[in-house]
């Protein structure tokens, strides 16, 4: 099997998702479209070598429709010949994206690859693509569906945590991000988005909170009590009836932000590398998704992690580095518990509960932030993973070269 | 065949239809209605003489009352030597006709003159035009759902057209009526006018030039409130209304999703199409289980039952005119209320003046409430509440012909309440007690005349409980049963008629559910699992919560009342020394004294108490839901075998009403006898012999059971 290296990483700052959000004026295929160019500009690469640009998108429809990648490419000075596919796996698009471009690449079938995602969720609200399994009467009666708060919720219950125990991790994630922006770790792969006139639109990640306090935290009303009692919660119990209720933990606070955001990553063989005068920075060693029971949905992420491990002939004490999406600080909680991980290596710099959680993005963004850990502190190997709507989650293992 | 629908042609060229169905008080749709129907819509289609028509009712406050339910059932049938297709096609029988009516080319209008409900709605909602008469009390509505069906001729589909999407669902899902100015305001109608005018009215459109269109067959029609699973209100909606649906239901009632799906695919596409997908989930619901157990039972069985199949056929009609009431308590206050309602007048006795006026007062809170509400005018109040005597004397009980008695339960002291009764009333009263625990016949034995005494079992809240269990003595005569049965019928209830024995029947059986969760706490199983898969299995409310609500300390002492009585034949089971523990030992009565299997914190909700994991650790191996439910659904059955076998009951039918309306056994099975059937008679048995080795002799299968499942047998035949 050939084997598959990131060559680069890049990604936007995060905007606020909302109509006072600095990106909230840049529309998705700008932001995909200064992501690619920047992967071009920096490697000084001939565009015309990139056999594919793949992108992960969650809501791909209006201006995130119609394969995104295909026309940002183009917009991005790569060219007519290079073709662009959309995939969409919910939360882990952006790091399927990745694993994808990896996947052509070992399987021998392309050279060089671009792995990418993209989300502003200011502009196509989460959701706008619809779907059955929520609203169709007769799939959603048959798969049982509850918004994905109610399932963090679910999991805090089921894995014993409370809401202090969430409160508590979200401070840790602001604290930490905090400190990676404060040091500069985060800027060798930030784009700063321009625009039109070539003026600076946003250059840091502005969702951040890092005067939170737990005492704030405390005062924040749980976001799904209200979806739970209309019926969620009944349906949350259907599944898990040893429970006598859902207790609502998660709130704006304790769970990631909505942002907008687009990330990159150039993926390619050891001898393209070479022909391109590259140098690789970390080996794509295994990755694995898999499906999980819906209704709780996002309690797959330990199982995926173990699943590529045992691909890799890996087992934890292998990895010297973690990052767990903070789609919910019950999920990162859960995997850590799940793994039996020490905190002191998850999740180091923060993630999206700080900084939050561009859908399609988030994926190569975690991934790219292991790898410039990686970097900074001379460590080896990093896993990434993320839950996933629908009960599946995603993993990738990397290993610095 | 005497014909239904009355056709007559006048000079203006428009036809009336009058709907009649001859020695029927109400009309209901059946194959013939439909047939007569069919030729007619042909006939006005074809016939240029006729310029449109009027469809209106023959009988006096009422439209149509719905379809003939039994018809629907017979439908099941074609399955048994037919095709799911076969099942479609009855199905699709009355939605292809209606449809062909409203686009015959020929306006038609519907004047509705009184109730108009389900398939009598679906008529209406077919028609062009539908002026309905201005009295409030008409009520339109789509009732199907409460019988485990779907509006099958295009209710569906019409109704969300006109109304809107979200505000159609509640009509459907839950069955809520409306009235001729919410169906006004909500497009359902076009016009309200006085109830002579309403022909006219219906007469003057068509001849004013109304159109044979309807709006969805317009070019660009939209649903009004927005349509299509592109819009996010639509997608908000089903959303919303699945998780609703699942709360109430928990999965027991396919009706509900069907609804849905229908309302969701079918809003979606054109009229045509709809009707058809409407009309395959009609079939779906025919072919499962729930709707042909809750139209036998909840429908069939239940309006037999009120008719009076029970009642002795010879003798007269017993009409209560003055009701003695014995014991102004609770139960007491609440009857003399049911009865005042039905214009009976009542003597309500008590030791103490001050508790008479008490249970007075209780129907005075009721009344005013009602008034308050404008469901009542204050005049109409203050006459009902004219009909109840507060008392302490005998000697006002003179001139009753029913006495119920409901003083403490105690054989003395209703002994001496009986003679000082019989002392003043006459030999022809009926005398009946509303004991819940003690025999009948012996507590008739303190009567002089034992055929006349009976027990009238009430359940509380009276005034919101349908059920009345009718309690035989081994002497009791048809004189007592039919003067109990017209009794019931007075004042509105659902009788079922059983034998005396320990319990009689609702409260034996019931104890059951408790009981079998009180053994699964002994065994460790988690609470909250036990609790909620009581209310997966569709029980009005979970397990221990019930046990609070009867309260441990009850629990216990009837317990030791049968342990007493039985003696040696007494079967000790787990559950009575999680009742000893948490009564005796821990002092924990139940909701009572706000400690009990839950926890009642003041202003705060009850949870279940955690000291139970204390007192009965967590076993490490905890069954599925499915297993605790099973568990909970299936000991109620063997318990209502084993009354049927001792002939505390005599026909299945009676077991099923008293077991979902008398304590809330699941109603989507129809009851526990017609669960069994369903289940199939030698599987519930072979799955009982497995029970009763895993669990215990509650299971064991009663004789009665055994044989019907080496025979073959149903229940029901």
């Amino acid at each position: 099997m050939t084997e598959a290296y990131i060559y680069d990483y890049v990604k936007t700052p995060r905007g606020r998702g909302k109509a006072n959000g600095s990106l909230h004026e840049v529309t998705p295929i700008d932001l995909l479209t200064q992501i690619l160019k920047a992967l071009k500009d920096r490697s000084e690469f001939d565009p015309a070598l990139v056999e594919e640009i793949i992108t992960g998108v969650v809501a791909p429809v209006a201006e995130q429709g119609s394969v995104i990648p295909r026309f940002a490419g183009i917009q991005a000075g790569y060219g007519h010949s290079v073709p662009g596919v959309q995939l969409n796996r919910f939360c882990s698009s952006g790091l399927v994206a990745v694993n994808y471009a990896a996947a052509r690449v070992m399987s021998g079938m392309s050279d060089l690859v671009i792995g990418s995602g993209v989300e502003a969720m200011s502009r196509v609200p989460m959701g706008s693509d619809g779907g059955a399994w929520a609203v169709d009467p007769q799939t959603s009666s048959e798969i049982g569906f509850a918004p994905q708060g109610v399932g963090a919720d679910l999991m805090g219950n089921l894995y014993g945590f409370s809401r202090e125990d969430c409160d508590a991790f979200a401070i840790q994630s602001q604290q930490r991000a905090k400190a990676a922006w404060d040091k500069g770790y985060f800027e060798k792969s930030l784009v700063a988005i321009k625009d039109k006139l070539g003026m600076t639109v946003l250059d840091h990640d502005e969702h951040m909170r890092p005067e939170a306090t737990l005492e704030a935290l405390g005062g924040l009303k749980p976001s799904f009590a209200d979806y739970g009692a209309f019926g969620f919660d009944s349906i949350a119990l259907q599944r898990y009836p040893h429970i006598e209720k859902v207790t609502h933990i998660h709130h704006a606070g304790n769970a990631s932000g909505i942002v907008d955001g687009s990330a990159g990553m150039l993926i390619g063989t050891r001898e393209m590398g070479e022909t391109l005068g590259l140098k690789p920075r970390a080996k794509i060693v295994a990755f694995a998704d898999i499906g999980s029971e819906p209704v709780v949905m996002l309690d797959g992420p330990g199982r995926s992690a173990q699943k590529a491990l045992k691909r890799a002939g890996m087992t934890t004490s292998d990895i010297d580095l973690w990052e767990i999406n903070e789609a919910f600080a019950a999920v990162s909680l859960r995997f850590m518990q799940e793994l039996d991980l020490d905190s002191s290596n998850v999740n180091v710099n923060g993630g999206a509960i700080a900084m939050g959680h561009p859908l399609g993005a988030t994926g190569i963004m975690i991934l790219g932030t292991a790898l410039e850990e990686l970097e900074r502190t001379g460590k080896s190997t990093a896993l990434a993973s993320l839950c996933v709507g629908g009960g599946m989650a995603t993993a990738t293992i990397i290993e610095r070269v | 065949m005497t014909e239904i629908i009355k056709f007559e042609l006048d000079q203006d060229g428009v036809a009336l239809l009058t709907m009649d169905l001859p020695g029927k008080s109400m009309n209901i749709i059946s194959a013939q209605l439909l047939d007569e129907l069919e030729s007619m819509v042909t006939r006005i289609a074809e016939d240029d003489a006729i310029k449109g028509a009027v469809i209106a009712s023959g009988k006096v406050g009422s439209f149509v009352a719905g379809a003939d339910l039994d018809m629907l059932l017979s439908w099941t049938d074609k399955l048994e030597d037919g095709t799911p297709e076969d099942l479609f096609n009855a199905a699709f029988r009355m939605n292809d006709l209606l449809r062909k009516m409203e686009t015959c080319g020929k306006p038609i209008a519907a004047a509705i003159n009184g109730l108009a409900l389900g398939g009598g709605l679906e008529i209406c909602l077919a028609c062009h035009y539908r002026v309905v008469a201005d009295n409030p009390k008409i009520t339109l509505g789509f009732p199907e759902v409460m019988v485990g069906l779907l509006p099958g001729a295009g209710g569906t589909q019409r109704l969300p057209r006109l109304m809107g999407v979200q505000a159609a669902l509640p009509f459907l899902l839950q069955g809520k009526n409306m009235n001729p100015k919410n169906a006004l305001a909500n497009n359902v109608v076009h016009e309200v006018a006085p109830l002579e005018e309403i022909i006219d009215k219906a007469k003057a459109w068509i001849t004013g030039g109304g159109k044979a269109v309807q709006p969805w067959d317009v070019k660009r029609f939209k649903v009004p409130g927005g349509q299509g699973a592109f819009n996010p209100g639509i997608a908000q909606t089903f959303m919303g209304a699945q998780a609703m649906v699942q709360k109430e239901t928990k999965g027991n009632y396919p009706a509900a999703v069907a609804i849905l799906s229908c309302v969701y695919e079918g809003h979606q596409l054109p009229m045509d199409t709809a009707i058809r997908i409407e009309s395959k989930y009609f079939a779906t619901l025919l072919m499962g289980d729930v709707a042909p157990n809750m139209i036998r039972t909840l429908f069939v069985n239940k309006q037999a039952a009120e008719k009076g199949i029970r009642r002795p056929k010879d003798v007269p009609a017993m009409k209560t005119k003055k009701l003695g009431m014995l014991g102004a308590g609770m139960m007491g206050a609440g009857i003399a209320f049911v009865s005042a309602m039905a214009g009976i007048e009542v003597v309500l006795l008590d030791r103490e003046q001050e508790f008479a006026d008490k249970g007075k007062a209780y129907s005075e809170g009721l009344l005013a409430k009602r008034v308050k509400r404008k469901k009542m005018t204050q005049e109409k109040a203050d006459g009902i509440l004219a009909l109840i005597t507060p008392t302490t004397d005998y000697a006002d009980l003179k001139g009753c012909d029913l006495i119920i008695e409901a003083v403490l339960e105690d054989v003395a002291v209703k002994a001496d309440v009986t003679a000082k009764v019989e002392a003043v009333v006459g030999t022809d009263c009926i005398y009946a007690s509303n004991t819940s625990t003690l025999p009948i016949t012996e507590l008739a034995k303190a009567s002089r005349d034992e055929n006349q005494f009976i027990g009238i079992h009430f359940f509380s809240p009276v005034d919101k409980m349908p059920l009345v269990e009718i309690i035989m003595g081994d002497k009791t005569n048809d004189l007592a049963l039919a003067k109990a049965l017209d009794y019931v019928k007075q004042i509105r209830k659902t009788p079922i008629v059983v034998n005396d024995s320990r319990g009689f029947y609702t409260s034996r059986c019931f104890s059951t559910y408790v009981m079998e969760a009180l053994n699964m706490i002994a065994e460790g199983i988690t609470p909250a699992l036990i609790e909620n898969s009581g209310s997966f299995a569709g029980m009005a409310v979970g397990p221990l919560a019930v046990g609070d609500e009867v309260s441990l300390e009850l629990s216990y002492h009837v317990g030791q009342a049968t342990k007493k009585a039985l003696g040696d034949a007494y079967v000790v089971q787990p559950a009575d020394g999680v009742v000893e523990k948490l009564y005796l030992e821990l002092g924990r009565k139940g909701k009572k004294n706000g400690k009990g299997l839950y926890d009642y914190p003041e202003g705060g909700e009850k949870h279940l108490w955690p000291g139970l994991a204390e007192h009965f650790p967590a076993a490490e191996n905890q069954p599925t839901s499915e297993e605790v439910t099973k568990r909970l659904l299936y000991r109620q059955a063997i318990e209502v075998i084993r009354c049927f076998e001792e002939g505390v009951f005599q026909a299945p039918e009676d077991a099923d009403i008293g077991a979902i309306f008398g304590w809330g056994f699941a109603p989507w099975t129809g009851g526990p006898l017609s669960m069994v059937d369903t289940i199939g008679v030698k599987k519930f048995a072979a799955e009982c012999d497995r029970l009763a080795q895993a669990y215990g002799a509650g299971f064991a299968v009663p004789k009665m059971l055994r044989d019907k499942a080496e025979k073959g047998e149903n229940f029901y035949s």
